[in-house]
């Protein structure tokens, strides 16, 4: 094997190790398992604050992705269990931003400005996006 | 002239919000807590500094409170812990710790080490009374008054300025 290829084996190899986090065995619903991972994507790791649940290695983020498995398992709505995170650490947490009076103007600004480059019906459909 | 006066206006309206938003940006890093002008998260924790009784909210009824999250693997800690001391002589409020993440003999150590001004730790192994409160690192530090309510929280360690400046205040 030459050297490229080689070095192509080796990235292949690194990069799953690189991105597994999350070491917790997935859930035995693959529906719980399947909202858990969506939900702790669209969190914040407070700790790190540019990084997701799911993303993170620090304490905090193990712990909250417990929080998120046991609300799961409880039986809790996705909603419920971002109302019970934003109960504890703010809209903050939340990397896609919820629309609410204080930023509703900034949210039609968004869409008026979409809308100028004729892509409307696609901005109504995926609003702004938060950091990701 | 009425074609410049408009944008200049609409410019100057602009730079009065920028710099009005400026002077009261909070902090950077820092994030407003929601807990504020809520009551305290409830909690049972066992007491390092008393096995037989586990310490409750009701610690924190019918006189204020300092509520302060700190671990021994924590190093601003270790940094805060001559202010703690100082709090807990002037004997304005009982200090509660919560003892966050921590190991319990080590944590007892620590308080024989360095000086207790703790009138409570809880001992909280897993984090999750920690996250009722929404910490999201060590130290911080929670005013709560007699009815419950949490009046004021920092984040990082404590100075007696700190406390002089953005605690005391709240007491008077």
């Amino acid at each position: 094997m030459k050297a490229p290829a080689l070095l192509a084996l080796a990235l292949m190899l690194w990069v799953p190790c690189a991105l597994a986090v999350d070491s917790t065995p997935p859930l035995p619903n693959p529906v719980l398992q399947q909202r858990y991972l969506a939900l702790t994507h669209e969190l914040r790791c407070m700790q790190c604050q540019n990084e997701s649940l799911a993303d993170s290695p620090v304490g905090l983020a193990s712990d909250l992705r417990r929080d998120v498995r046991e609300l799961l398992q409880a039986g809790q709505s996705d909603d419920q269990i971002r109302d019970h995170m934003v109960a504890r650490y703010g809209e903050f947490i939340l990397l896609r931003p919820r629309m609410n009076w204080r930023n509703a103007w900034l949210w039609r600004a968004v869409h008026a400005d979409r809308s100028d480059h004729r892509r409307a019906r696609v901005a109504r459909s995926a609003p702004a996006r938060g950091y990701r | 002239l009425n074609r410049y006066l408009l944008p200049l206006a609409a410019f100057a309206l602009l730079l009065v919000v920028l710099i009005v938003g400026l002077r009261h940006a909070p902090e950077k890093g820092v994030i407003a807590s929601p807990l504020l002008g809520k009551s305290a998260p409830q909690f049972t924790l066992p007491d390092l500094l008393d096995t037989q009784n586990p310490m409750r909210t009701d610690a924190l009824r019918g006189h204020w409170s300092l509520v302060n999250v700190w671990g021994t693997w924590c190093e601003e800690c270790r940094a805060e812990h001559a202010t703690l001391l100082q709090i807990k002589q002037q004997g304005r409020v009982p200090i509660i710790g919560i003892d966050w993440k921590d190991d319990d003999a080590q944590a007892r150590a620590w308080l024989t080490e360095l000086g207790n001004p703790y009138d409570h730790v809880g001992a909280d192994r897993e984090g999750r009374v920690a996250i009722d409160w929404g910490v999201y690192g060590a130290p911080e530090s929670f005013l709560v008054n007699p009815a419950g309510t949490v009046v004021y929280k920092h984040v990082g360690a404590l100075t007696p300025q700190i406390w002089a400046q953005e605690f005391l205040p709240h007491l008077l």
